[in-house]
């Protein structure tokens, strides 16, 4: 089993990054960086099959971040990983950097770009295909938000990837409920998102976002062969960590401003005094 | 010297590519339920572990290929032009082109090969949004010895590449034993100090016959086959600007960001002589067989002539 503890601790460490890197830049999408933390820190810290040092690794699990905008996560993971400097983040979204709003396979650990909704499991699709064409047995993770569902490309790539008996594809859904606009289901309903999956051939499986042992027990469910492709709809909250950003889609791209900032470092650091 | 071959450019590209693939383990094509249209039967016969059919889903193809690209794989994304540069213009911009994977988009039955369906099977467009998206070269073969040529050609080249063939059989421009061809260099088809032809795709044989028929006439046009439209061969436009001071560039295209404003942009900001774009006006085209339309828009070769003999004031 995972060290819970350091996840947890990694978790709190990339929400204090991901706070100082949207506050420094004055842009980002704190709301939905926040609610797929706690996948983004299980996936790397306890489930994914990475060398830091060597990031274009043929064995490796591929990672797609569908939801580019909440890039800023990953930066703060796979710099605390090694993948490059940590000092880099302090340049996310400056003038010529290299960490932009949206990911780019530019930065070392980052397979593809991302940013226009709807793309990422077509090309999660595409990566899975490979591996089984070339008998390799790496897996690959592809995370979407729930808003970005509504994407008919989607459903393009879920049909493809129960076509082709991709059981090396693993979905997340990011459901945090909130979109830019509201809530998903007053925007375009979702539900019922488990059915929807499963009529398009998919192995549903759904847990708490935010509950590390029942993430790590989630993803270590997953068979190695089963000849289907998996989804896991992870239960989220927009904003998770800071209290008046939770469950807001006001938070989806606001910036914090001096007072909020402090606000939020001071809950989020005294949680990391706690662990 | 003009024989019309049997054989579409789509087939010789997939016999071209099936040849390839079974020694290359790594090259796949995938289509949307276009086998038929891009004739890619055979290849899914003989080679199905490396072909791969994702329905009539055109993000989806391009998207998959992206990924297929970022593992290794060479893969070649066919289907109508129609579609793939539009219904899947996002994905090629995004996907390939920015991501900088190695896709070749092949784009079939391109500009007004589909002339009776109508706008929506036309693709009059596909040059100027493909040509604006940064990281993408494109392509356009005007005869199956030049597609064979270009197939193989591509296995080696990396990076992104928009192909765009027509549907018909087309005349030949070059012969089996002659085919000079390199991504982003120019053939020059004809010597002429009078004006330059340019062209791509299916109106260089229509240019051609034009040069022919114009010397006859005591007129010396140089005719080009510019099959890359990007990168642009610079050079090769700047010395005809310079040689013969009369340009006329001819497109089975919008007039509209396709071959002839990639000339005119070069001419006008470094070499500006006389220049007259022929291709499709900004219209819905005109419907029917594509040699009704294409002589229906002065793109053939004796409405090319009549062009030439205006521009020259003969």
């Amino acid at each position: 089993m995972a060290d819970l503890g350091l996840l947890t601790k990694k978790a709190l460490q990339t929400r204090i990054a991901i706070l100082k890197m949207i506050y420094q830049a004055k842009g980002g999408h704190i709301g939905g960086a926040f609610s797929c933390t706690d996948i983004l820190v299980t996936l790397y810290y306890a489930v994914m099959r990475i060398d830091p040092h060597n990031p274009r690794w043929e064995g490796r699990d591929r990672f797609v971040l569908s939801k580019g905008h909440s890039v800023e996560g990953l930066y703060a993971i796979l710099a605390d990983l090694g993948f490059f400097p940590k000092e880099e983040l302090d340049s996310y979204r400056g003038f010529h950097s290299r960490l932009i709003g949206h990911p780019t396979n530019r930065v070392p650990g980052i397979e593809v770009n991302t940013g226009a909704l709807g793309h990422g499991l077509s090309v999660g699709v595409g990566m899975a295909l490979a591996g089984k064409m070339d008998g390799k047995d790496y897996k690959v993770y592809v995370l979407m938000g729930d808003g970005e569902l509504a994407e008919g490309s989607v459903w393009e790539a879920a049909m493809a990837g129960s076509h082709y008996k991709l059981d090396n594809l693993i979905g997340i859904v990011d459901r945090n409920r909130l979109q830019i606009g509201g809530s998903t289901e007053d925007v375009m309903a979702l539900e019922d998102l488990r059915a929807k999956w499963q009529a398009f051939g998919w192995e549903v499986l759904e847990c708490g976002g935010h509950d590390f042992q029942n993430l790590v027990e989630t993803f270590g469910k997953i068979p190695a062969v089963s000849g289907k492709p998996h989804v896991v709809i992870a239960n989220t909250v927009k904003g998770k960590g800071v209290s008046f950003m939770e469950h807001q889609a006001g938070w989806h791209h606001r910036v914090p401003n001096e007072e909020e900032y402090a606000q939020a470092l001071q809950e989020l650091e005294h949680m990391m005094g706690a662990v | 010297m003009k024989k019309t071959n049997k054989m579409p450019c789509r087939k010789a590209f997939t016999e071209t590519l099936l040849e390839l693939a079974r020694k290359d383990r790594d090259i796949v094509a995938l289509t949307s339920d276009a086998r038929g249209s891009v004739t890619l039967e055979q290849f899914a016969k003989e080679l199905p572990e490396q072909f791969v059919e994702v329905g009539i889903a055109e993000q989806n193809l391009v998207g998959i290929g992206a990924g297929l690209a970022a593992c290794g794989k060479k893969p070649f994304v066919c289907g109508p032009a129609c579609f793939l540069s539009a219904r899947s213009l996002e994905q090629v911009k995004v996907d390939v082109a920015y991501s900088d994977l190695n896709v070749k988009i092949i784009a079939v039955s391109g500009g007004v090969s589909y002339g009776a369906l109508g706008s929506t099977h036309h693709a009059v467009h596909d040059l100027a949004v493909m040509r604006a998206i940064p990281n993408l070269t494109v392509v356009l073969p005007c005869d199956v010895h030049q597609t064979r040529k270009l197939t193989e050609a591509l296995v080696d080249y990396k990076g992104p590449v928009y192909v765009r063939m027509g549907r018909g059989a087309v005349a030949d421009v070059y012969s089996e034993a002659h085919v000079p061809f390199a991504i982003g260099r120019a053939n020059v088809l004809l010597d002429g100090k009078d004006l330059a032809i340019i062209a791509a795709g299916e109106t260089v044989r229509h240019a051609l016959d034009a040069g022919l028929a114009l010397k006859k006439q005591g007129v010396s046009a140089r005719v080009i086959d510019m099959h890359t439209i990007k990168p642009l061969d610079q050079e090769t436009v700047l010395q005809a600007a310079c040689d013969t001071g009369n340009l006329i560039t001819v497109e089975e295209h919008s007039v509209y960001g396709g071959l002839g404003s990639a000339v005119a942009e070069l001419v006008a900001q470094n070499y500006p002589v006389r220049m007259r774009i022929l291709g499709i006006p900004d219209e819905p085209a005109v419907t029917g067989e594509s040699s009704q339309v294409f002589k229906y828009y002065q793109l053939t070769g004796d409405e090319i002539v009549q062009a030439a003999l205006a521009m020259l004031d003969v």
